[in-house]
């Protein structure tokens, strides 16, 4: 459904293994996905299911005991792991922005939050008069929805969802092709998340960039995402467009996933997804899902799946849809 | 019907004194009764500085209040002897929000189940007590096997807050405060551990006062639902009356924010309030400030409760010219039972 698109992140293979001693442990084990210019992609998960680290090791910002084992990242054309570290310095923020978990939290107490952008903009290099970087960030603030006033403010003035737009002008600062988005509302009251959403949406659509969600808010990511990949045990079961994993998930786990959502339509049985995710340590061999799996058949335990194309613009890891004429790769 | 635990005009007021001028009323005038028979789960639902955190201390006699008080079958607390403190104690259990923080991480998870078996007396031999952890173990879907003997970190987030529940659960307790059970695990858990507290309910017998701010969970489990906001109930009554249809503003609001996981259900229109105006406090209706339809008289005085259903009342003027008036005491009246 993205063809027409060109690809502005394409992302193969992806390893990231945190070393322990007891052996390592693969966070994300063999990731593929492209993102076309200003799509929406949501990376749906539970905790450990790999979506943050995933996004992570796309900024390459993976820090010790954690290590990217392998795989290929081109952002725009460009090869991100053969990049030197001033380069990927440069790279951030300019190419590709991060708005991460509990972003809001990260800003400089101490400093008031317009002078903040204006040193990450000095320190990418942009050469301005004073009053040129208040000018620049003055717009940023006012794109973001915020009020010239807010920027000489101090983070305990702001509230949380204020803050968060701080952080969201701070990631548009340069015009990112990427914005990474790591649960950007979860500390937020559903008012408020809406409208950090809403502006989020807005920038995005101003700057054509595109947009990574992650999270596992499957109301959050119906209403922002075009396209959505699930991850299980740090590998990607599931991409498919937003309606049609709704209509109708393909992978097993998606199924049990989006059937144990509460919702304000009806009052259902409340059924989690049975077991618990596997160890990373020690996953099961053959599909990691398969100790949960309704629909478990012997080649699972023995074989795991690859993701396959199987039906037009979707794609699967799940030997039920093992047939013909499929090709490898990840759309 | 017997009234187990009783809240009458509760309002707590943090600060003042030196620096008066920064008091926060995080809760005024509120009032409500928590039957023991017929068990029940009720809902308490707002945003973060609604109060409702407040209102589950208060009722723990963890804080006390500024004025109004908390009454355990018929007494109040501060005038209960020690036994009947202790028996308060056991009756009413409380799980937390962070199922990380409750667990010290020397010991392991057999400790926090056998502290309340020891504190209570509720075994007489070792075995009694393992018998007795097994039981509530096997009540939240736990196999004991797998739970016991490990250190909390060896667990889950879903299973260290399952223990929570069975924890609550070891005293036989007949009201159970669960302070946003579900907040820190994931979707698909939050489920499970919203199944056994439904099962405590039903099975046990035991009334579940559930705060949250999530309204989708607060619909799916419980039968009335008291929507708060900056200290003050907004409205309250049968859970499909005021979600299915929402007679408050701030309601209409919450209920328009929540994302539809239906790609086909659209959020609502944006722009719809702002969420940056602070809750009105100097005796005006304290949503006014973002409410769309806020008339001349909503900032002279506070709305009272207004009753528009059989089965909920609503603190807006948009309804006062509903059939009764009535006072805040008798907000659970209207529940459903």
């Amino acid at each position: 459904m993205t063809a027409e698109r060109s690809t502005v992140l394409d992302v193969q293979d992806l390893r990231v293994y945190y070393h322990t001693r007891a052996g390592p442990i693969k966070a994300v084990d063999g990731v593929s996905f492209t993102l076309a210019q200003s799509e929406r992609l949501g990376l749906v998960g539970e905790s450990g299911s790999g979506k943050s680290t995933t996004g992570l090791a796309i900024l390459r910002l993976i820090k010790p005991p954690g290590n990217i084992e392998s795989g290929q990242i081109r952002l725009a054309g460009v090869d991100v792991m053969g990049l030197s570290e001033p380069a990927m310095r440069r790279t951030r923020l300019g190419a590709i922005a991060l708005v991460a978990q509990g972003a809001m939290n990260s800003l400089n107490p101490v400093m008031r939050v317009g002078d903040q952008i204006i040193d990450a903009l000095i320190d990418h290099g942009v050469q301005a008069s004073r009053k040129a970087l208040l000018e620049r960030v003055a717009s940023l603030f006012e794109r973001v929805g915020l009020s010239r006033r807010d920027m000489g403010r101090f983070p305990h003035e702001l509230s949380g969802g204020m803050k968060q737009r701080v952080c969201i002008a701070l990631a548009i600062s340069l015009r990112p092709k990427v914005i990474v988005a790591d649960e950007p509302t979860s500390a937020l009251d559903v008012v408020v998340q809406r409208q950090v959403m809403d502006t989020l949406a807005d920038v995005q659509a101003d700057l054509g960039a595109a947009v990574i969600l992650i999270g596992h808010d499957m109301g959050l990511m119906a209403q922002f995402v075009d396209r959505l990949g699930v991850m299980y045990a740090g590998e990607l079961v599931e991409v498919s467009p937003m309606d049609a994993v709704y209509e109708e998930p393909l992978h097993p786990y998606t199924r049990l996933l989006i059937a144990c959502l509460p919702s304000l339509e009806q009052k259902g049985v409340f059924a989690g997804i049975p077991g618990l995710p596997p160890s990373l340590l020690s996953p099961p061999t053959g599909c990691p899902f398969n100790p949960r799996c309704p629909h478990v058949m012997d080649r699972c335990r023995v074989e795991r799946p690859v993701l396959k194309q199987a039906q037009r613009g979707r794609w699967v890891a799940c030997h039920l849809y093992d047939g013909d004429g499929h090709h490898d790769g990840a759309g | 019907m017997t009234v187990l635990v009783e809240a009458r005009h509760l309002t707590k007021v943090f600060g003042g004194g030196l620096f008066s001028r920064t008091h926060t009323r995080a809760l005024v005038d509120f009032s409500l009764r928590v039957d023991a028979d017929p068990p029940s789960i009720t809902a308490i639902v707002g945003e973060s500085g609604s109060g409702k955190t407040t209102l589950a201390r208060l009722l723990l006699g963890a804080i006390a209040p500024t004025s109004g008080e908390v009454l355990y079958q018929g007494k109040t607390l501060p005038s209960m002897s020690s036994a009947e403190r202790r028996a308060f104690r056991r009756d009413v259990q409380v799980i937390f929000q962070d199922p990380y923080d409750a667990y010290n991480p020397f010991y392991k998870v057999d400790h926090v189940l056998a502290k309340p078996i020891a504190n209570f007396g509720l075994a007489r031999t070792p075995s009694e007590a393992r018998l007795l952890i097994e039981e509530v173990l096997e009540a939240v879907g736990l196999r004991p096997a797998e739970t016991l003997g490990r250190y909390p970190h060896q667990l889950s987030g879903g299973q260290r807050q399952r223990v929570m529940v069975a924890r609550a659960l070891l005293p036989k307790p007949r009201l159970i405060i669960a302070d946003e059970p579900v907040s820190m695990v994931d979707a698909s858990l939050r489920a499970t551990i919203l199944g056994s507290l439904r099962k405590l309910n039903r099975e046990f017998g035991i009334s579940v006062l559930y705060i949250t701010h999530d309204l989708t969970t607060a619909y799916q489990i419980s039968q009335n639902i008291i929507v708060m906001y900056g200290g003050l109930v907004s409205e309250a009554g049968d859970v499909e009356l005021v979600v299915r249809q929402p007679k408050h503003p701030y309601t209409q609001l919450l209920i328009g924010s929540i994302p539809s996981p239906n790609p086909k259900h659209r959020w609502m229109t944006r722009g719809a309030a702002d969420a940056s105006a602070k809750a009105s406090t100097d005796g005006s209706c304290r949503f006014a400030a973002r409410c769309p339809s806020a008339m001349p008289r909503c900032w002279e005085k506070h709305p009272p409760l207004f009753q528009p259903d059989e089965h909920r009342v609503v603190a807006c003027y948009l309804h006062e010219t509903e059939p009764t008036t009535m006072t805040a005491t008798a907000m659970d009246e209207v529940f459903v039972r």
